[in-house]
């Protein structure tokens, strides 16, 4: 059970598609053919957007005990000013956006979900867009259910420890300056600015997190060619270097 | 009393040299002088990771001959209509409002190696510690027969991206149903293994796109096999069955001479006859390079695989498609990734900052048609001998279209990320 829960919630450090087996671009290609006059007033199917949400888990939590992961918390999302949870490392674009009155809603976060990169420029959000309305209906729903629910105590509740891979770099204190000359490999596809045109945002992230992905792509849970090549001759000092590095960025 | 190491030993030399150097570009501050020769994908990187990492420790200069780069990465996609010429068309301002950095606009003529300034086209001096040579490939015209620098006015190289690349273009729009192209590949080592079957897969792209089943794109080929290979021909077979024809030279036997003014190309096989001749031939390291004598006979220069240094001047490292970098291929993501092993190389030499161990890495992706990319990639580490790989990948066949279009966007990503590496834009 620990180990499903783990599963769910790898953030992808790299591009969706080839992890999720090609469910994206498919679901993009129906979207096209199909989007010719969306139900905008049906109601969303909440338990077919909890399906769909998984899309959505591998970098944010919602409901009880929420915390912050590869994206911010989605307790209390809607009603709220964009790019203002605490503590959270957001794009600059994303709180500007915030700042000029960019508050979540259905309606927002339908434009948003549909076209990421498009709605807010320089976003960290890798995910590429939800093409077919009818399943941003749906999700939307889904968040509204669970959104309800109290906002988290402590977004920034550690997550239980537990032994797995990685453990080791994870008791490292990574050496950011040795981190910053090995990150030369990472940021001619990773913008060190933190913007994702393409490439993932991998700046910000919390250190275990950034750990156990990099080992995940060594040991190839996560299946990436480029990814795996360039962790495969990594060591845990290497690791923890990145991790530290990366870690210590701010967004531009 | 301090201990004169190698790299004090440098700075102590550095100074006395340069302050007998003409004033024409003063020496700043008394501060160490890292120069660069060439602002491509290696020349740009090293001097922007020079001038980012050192700050004023360190006075960096670039010099190059053009106001702007045209990526050579890419310009297939230009021919293939999927970028503009201007997205892949980079200028140096950032470089010099937000480094620090000098950049000259100007043509380096030759390196005094004893007074240890490089001499403009001009005849102003400019007077370095280190230097990094990054002036990219020269031509070797004569290694196709009957080829020439105004040959290429007709049949196009576009081998350097800029106003060759839009002749290029030019040509490839002009052709019409039924006529032909053909295309003369170079031998190894040259510069982007894959890139003259990714521009085969363009121009395909462009005559499929216009209906022109008619036309065919001859390839003529001194090598027996390809990069990517079975990749392309897999992507040839699918999207442009019939209108790509490759030959290796067990077929033609070789090229006996070119005819610009009928658009001929005779083998010992048979005359090939295209409206579009594209002609890239066998290549060696820029001019600069050749003639300072950092390059040996294979027309390329060796370097110490550890730091890029070059074997033959202590104070000079080689980058980029110049260098005899081992295992890597020539391409702009090898030289930016070199670029930055010697930029620490020199960082340590100059400003007694910490040298990690060298690692390098390259991925080449290619375009076959819209939405269908594939990739290659390795990493390297430093041996005695040379820069060997030490893990590599690449694409399959018969890979689904969901993760081709995932690799395609991929490297839309990977154009925006080196450039932004390379240009500080």
């Amino acid at each position: 059970m620990k180990k499903d829960r783990q599963r769910r919630r790898l953030p992808p450090l790299f591009g969706g598609a080839e992890r999720l087996g090609g469910a994206l671009p498919v679901l993009a290609l129906f979207g096209a053919v199909l989007m010719c006059s969306p139900s905008h007033s049906r109601e969303g199917d909440p338990q077919r957007g909890e399906v769909l949400y998984k899309a959505c888990k591998s970098c944010h939590q919602i409901g009880a005990g929420a915390a912050n992961h590869v994206g911010p918390h989605l307790d209390g999302l809607f009603g709220r000013q964009a790019g203002t949870i605490a503590d959270f490392k957001y794009s600059s674009a994303m709180r500007k956006l915030g700042q000029n009155g960019l508050v979540w809603n259905e309606f927002t976060l339908d434009q948003y979900l549909a076209k990421p990169r498009a709605y807010v420029p320089g976003t960290r959000m890798s995910y590429l867009g939800m093409k077919k309305q009818s399943d941003r209906i749906d999700l939307i729903a889904f968040l509204k259910t669970l959104s309800r629910e109290e906002p988290a105590t402590d977004p920034q509740a550690p997550q239980l420890e537990r032994a797995e891979i990685g453990s080791v770099a994870m008791r490292l204190n990574g050496d950011p300056e040795y981190g910053e000359y090995l990150s030369s490999e990472c940021v001619t596809c990773h913008q060190v600015s933190g913007r994702a045109d393409g490439i993932p945002s991998i700046i910000g992230w919390p250190k275990n997190v950034f750990i156990r992905a990099l080992f995940e792509y060594k040991t190839n849970v996560r299946s990436h060619q480029v990814m795996q090549n360039m962790t495969i001759n990594l060591g845990n000092e290497e690791i923890a270097a990145l991790a530290a590095y990366f870690g210590s960025l701010d967004p531009q | 009393m301090r201990k004169i190491s190698r790299r004090t030993f440098g700075l102590l030399a550095g100074a006395g040299a340069t302050s007998l150097a003409l004033p024409h570009y003063a020496r700043a501050q008394g501060k160490p002088r890292a120069v660069v020769i060439g602002g491509g994908a290696g020349g740009a990187t090293a001097a922007r990771y020079m001038a980012k990492d050192a700050g004023e420790d360190l006075d960096v200069t670039l010099i190059e001959a053009n106001p702007s780069y045209t990526t050579c990465f890419f310009s297939n996609l230009y021919l293939g209509g999927f970028r503009s010429f201007d997205s892949i068309t980079h200028g140096y301002d950032t470089l010099a409002s937000n480094y620090g950095i000098t950049v000259i606009n100007g043509m380096a003529d030759t390196i005094d190696r004893e007074a240890k300034e490089v001499v403009l086209a001009d005849g102003s001096r400019v007077p370095y510690d280190r230097l990094v040579v990054a002036p990219g490939i020269d031509l070797i015209y004569d290694s196709v027969p009957g080829y020439s620098a105004q040959a290429a006015e007709i049949m196009p190289h576009s081998w350097k991206a800029g106003p060759q690349t839009k002749l290029l273009k030019t040509k490839l729009d002009a052709i019409e149903n039924g006529q032909r192209i053909v295309m003369v590949t170079p031998p190894n080592p040259y510069r982007c293994p894959p890139g003259p079957y990714e521009r085969v897969s363009m121009m395909a792209h462009v005559l499929k796109e216009k209906g022109f089943g008619d036309s065919k794109i001859v390839i003529i080929d001194p090598k027996p096999k390809f990069s990517k290979q079975a990749l392309f021909q897999e992507g040839w077979e699918k999207y442009y069955p019939g209108m790509i024809e490759w030959y290796g030279p067990d077929v033609h036997g070789g090229i006996k001479s070119l005819n610009p003014a009928t658009g001929e190309v005779e083998t010992d096989f048979d005359t090939f006859r295209g409206e579009l001749v594209n002609v890239i031939p066998a290549q060696k390291a820029g001019n600069i390079a050749t003639k300072t004598g950092l390059a040996n006979d294979t027309g390329f220069c060796p370097i110490d695989p550890k730091s890029m240094r070059s074997q033959v001047d202590d104070n000079i490292f080689v980058i980029g498609d110049a260098s005899i970098a081992g295992d890597m291929p020539k391409s702009g993501f090898s030289a930016n990734s070199q670029a930055k092993v010697a930029a620490m190389a020199i960082r340590g030499d100059l400003t007694g900052s910490r040298v990690f161990p060298a690692k390098y890495s390259n991925t080449c992706w290619s375009l076959i048609e819209t939405n269908d990319g594939v990739k290659v990639g390795a990493q390297y580490a430093p041996t005695d001998e040379k820069i060997a790989s030490t893990s590599k990948f690449i694409s399959q066949t018969g890979e689904d279209d969901a993760v081709r279009q995932a690799t395609f966007e991929e490297s839309v990503g990977w154009y925006k990320g080196i450039t932004t590496d390379i240009f500080g834009t």
